[in-house]
């Protein structure tokens, strides 16, 4: 695999997309095995500056796998991904397990990410309302206090591109709708975009411009009112999914283009 | 008495072993901390009892005592590293092995080698007094190279131990940073043998950071605790082999356990006073 830090290494039938001025990552026809059993099968997506893309999936769909290979960490088998040049990417793992041998306040975690700013690191934690546990052990908070900090560290790199694996988990009912609507007003506000994954469909609906459903392929793609209705998806996570769900749209006050995302498998 | 402790502190080699032991407890409270953090202890251990190997090789083949364990510890190191990219067994299983055939084929080795009489047990359990000049140089450049090296890459390191991914995505290149750690660890394994000995040099980089967890809230905090403990631990360690006439090594770590003892079981006694 390679990935491209110039857009002249793009394979030369994508050059449309990820040429264009707003392509963040495009990732070209991926497949990745573990132990001889696909678990990604040629997965194309773009993410463009100020999209929000929701992925998907059931367990074990290689939801994380595919977050891993976006950010570079994990070498697909064959395929492409193609980062802007200089991308700056945030990103906020699924999990993050804290040896109790090591003492660490949340200033100190967040730290880590940029030392020198202690501006733009007060100014995150007020955004966050996370404020008030700067001087707490990173053991001692809570899940949901947790997930915002682990968001304070993306954000504080100043990124383009944020990636977040689940970033709801742990997280009670009321406190998901709104670190999605918080996911949703600092991508409207940074103006970058945003690759997560979510179990939570009809929480994400509202603050997503794109779903991509996942179980190994990409069985469905669209906006969120159109991908709830699709039988590929009603197929994976059962009718009764839909009609629980108030899809309430959320309104850009400017459009996106979907970035071509995946010609392949088509349902509409 | 006190006058007794002031002359025995004013003689060379007692100088010579406070500042070689000084100066490796002020590494071996950060450096410490990272084996202590990453779960590395039996690592540690490995190095150490790789490093009697690198003597007896040392001795076979005529070479620099000291050059001859740097080298032999910083092989080890690089070899585990590789070995540990390949999980074909169990981390655990193959540091319990390489450690004690290394030890064995050390011994064997020494044996062997009849022409020399090496004193077996100054290197297992240190013999800081008989520390001399050469000795003393060796241990200064090397823990001033590992001082330097943590310094200007402490973040960096503290990043990848906390998570590595993160760390990697924020631009650190964290197979190049674990390796630059590992060898930190071997280098100053290799010359704390004539201090503490083979047995029992990871007691001295586990057992104050250990000690400094329970007063520390920061990773800086806890490091540079280690240190002062370290430094405490040596300085009684001397203070207790000159009063009791007993083995110096040993008593520093006994020392050094001691504090960990007390701070884990009372560690109200300085958080109160803050």
């Amino acid at each position: 695999m390679k990935i491209s830090d110039t857009s002249s290494d793009a394979a030369p039938n994508s050059s449309t997309e990820t040429n264009a001025p707003g392509v963040l990552l495009a990732a070209k026809s991926i497949n990745k095995d573990f132990a001889d059993k696909k678990i990604l099968e040629n997965i194309s997506l773009t993410i463009e500056e100020g999209q929000i893309v929701t992925l998907i999936g059931p367990n074990g769909a290689g939801k994380t796998t595919l977050v891993r290979v976006a950010l570079g960490l994990l070498h697909p088998d064959s395929g492409t991904i193609y980062h802007r040049p200089k991308l700056r990417i945030g990103y906020m793992p699924q999990r993050v397990h804290v040896e109790p041998t090591l003492p660490l306040t949340v200033n100190r975690f967040l730290q880590l990410a940029n030392r020198q700013d202690t501006e733009l690191l007060s100014n995150t934690l007020k955004d966050l309302k996370i404020g008030h546990l700067e001087a707490q052990q990173l053991t001692s908070i809570s899940g949901g206090e947790l997930q915002r900090v682990l968001l304070a560290r993306a954000l504080l790199r100043k990124p383009q591109l944020l990636i977040l694996d689940e970033p709801a988990q742990g997280v009670d009912l009321a406190g998901q709708a709104e670190l999605y609507q918080l996911i949703s007003e600092i991508s409207d506000k940074h103006g970058c975009g945003v690759l997560m994954i979510s179990h939570d469909l009809h929480l994400v609906m509202s603050s997503t411009d794109e779903v991509i459903c996942l179980n190994h392929h990409i069985c469905c793609h669209g906006k969120p009112e159109h991908v709830t209705n699709d039988p590929a998806y009603l197929n994976l996570f059962g009718a009764s999914a839909s009609q629980n769900l108030a899809v309430y749209t959320h309104h850009h006050d400017h459009e996106h283009g979907i970035g071509g995302s995946v010609k392949e498998h088509h349902h509409d | 008495m006190i006058d007794s402790l002031v002359l025995f502190f004013s003689m060379d080699f007692v100088l010579y072993a406070l500042a070689a032991g000084i100066s490796l407890a002020l590494v071996a409270g950060p450096l410490g901390s990272f084996i202590v953090w990453r779960r590395m202890s039996y690592f540690g251990d490995t190095l150490a009892h790789s490093a009697l190997l690198g003597i007896a090789l040392g001795l076979l083949t005529d070479s620099n005592p000291q050059l001859s364990i740097i080298i032999s510890c910083l092989l080890f190191a690089f070899l585990l590293t590789l070995l540990d990219r390949k999980p074909s067994i169990s981390t655990d299983t193959l540091l319990g092995i390489l450690a004690h055939s290394s030890l064995a084929l050390g011994v064997v080795v020494l044996a062997l080698a009849d022409t020399v009489r090496v004193d077996l047990e100054a290197y297992l359990f240190g013999a800081l007094l008989t520390i001399g000049n050469t000795d003393l140089i060796w241990v200064l450049a090397v823990v001033s190279l590992v001082a330097v090296v943590l310094f200007s890459f402490w973040n960096d390191f503290v990043s990848i131990t906390v998570h590595a991914e993160i760390a990697e995505i924020e631009g650190a290149n964290v197979n190049r940073l674990n390796l630059i750690l590992v060898l930190l660890i071997a280098l100053t394994i290799a010359v704390s043998m004539k201090i503490v000995g083979v047995l029992l040099i990871t007691s001295l980089l586990i057992i104050p950071p250990a000690a400094a967890r329970s007063i520390a809230t920061t990773p800086e905090q806890m490091a540079v605790r280690a240190s002062i403990i370290g430094c405490i631990s040596v300085g009684l360690g001397l203070v207790s082999a000159f009063y009791y006439d007993v083995p110096v090594g040993p008593s520093i770590v006994v020392i050094a356990t001691l504090i960990f003892l007390g701070f884990y079981f009372y560690p109200s006694v300085l958080k109160t006073r803050r």
